[in-house]
């Protein structure tokens, strides 16, 4: 097959009532590349953990923001961009504390972060808060 | 178009038993909260998730049993997970959930360690 890139992209309303319509988005992407079911669930999480992080901290669940959701694939790999306008954040400062340190702090903060980075063989942020705040995550596909 | 999701609560012997099915994710993870918030009301500290019917599991359903687990096991109880399918099992994996939770394979082997006693 002639490596040519296909885009696809999702504009949605900023609330969780809409994370089952962004999976449902990538999933059908995926299906069209030919991914393997494993391969298929780890994006749908990854994509899932960014938005939900997007429409809860980003956007405070404001419901007028809007999320965006490009997904770019091409014979190697499927890149996926979240894109919001909210308010950012340091992606550095998040720690990535020990599971057992978050039960005994009751907390289970950062968790998404960090099940997008095991899940993703690369993700990158360019915050810019309150103009635009990009996170790109690249799969490399099993052929 | 939501996640579709819902908790049917019973119990055994005093063991409550949360089945869950659907999409656990942000949008219904509050519906599992107030489910085992309910029965830490009701004074039931040993709770039984079963995961039979459960399709999918994003962190924000990793960290409602996150959120209650110490408090269960302060309080003498403890929360053991069942029937997990394979796909909700890789999630709990990647986050090393097998390492905090007993997870079995259904609701009688469950109960019976309860009433096995001991936690964890």
């Amino acid at each position: 097959m002639p490596n040519f890139e296909r885009k696809f992209l999702l504009h949605v309303p900023s609330s969780t009532e809409n994370l089952a319509l962004i999976r449902d988005f990538v999933a059908a992407i995926g299906k069209q590349a030919g991914l393997a079911e494993t391969e298929l669930s780890m994006i749908e999480l990854a994509v899932d953990e960014a938005c939900a992080n997007v429409i809860e901290h980003a956007y405070g669940s404001d419901q007028t923001k809007e999320v965006i959701v490009r997904a770019i694939l091409d014979n190697d790999t499927i890149t996926i961009e979240v894109i919001d306008t909210g308010k950012g954040f340091d992606p550095g400062s998040v720690e990535q504390k020990d599971l057992k340190r978050l039960v005994e702090e009751r907390r289970s903060g950062g968790l998404g972060m960090r099940m997008m980075k095991l899940v993703m063989d690369e993700v990158h942020y360019q915050i810019v808060p309150g103009e635009r705040n990009e996170l790109r995550m690249i799969k490399r596909l099993k052929r | 178009m939501a996640s579709s999701f819902s908790v049917h609560a019973s119990e055994i012997a005093g063991i409550g038993i949360l089945a869950l099915d659907g999409f656990l994710d942000a949008h219904t993870a509050p519906q599992f909260d107030e489910a085992i918030q309910k029965e830490l009301n009701a004074g039931r500290r040993n709770l039984v998730v079963n995961c039979e019917k459960l399709t999918y599991i994003s962190s924000a359903g990793l960290g409602v049993f996150m959120s209650f687990i110490e408090e269960i096991r302060d309080a003498g109880g403890d929360i053991r997970i069942c029937g997990v399918v394979p796909k909700v099992l890789q999630v709990f994996e990647i986050l090393g959930f097998q390492t905090l939770f007993d997870i079995v394979s259904d609701v009688p082997t469950a109960v019976a360690r309860f009433q096995q006693g001991g936690q964890g």
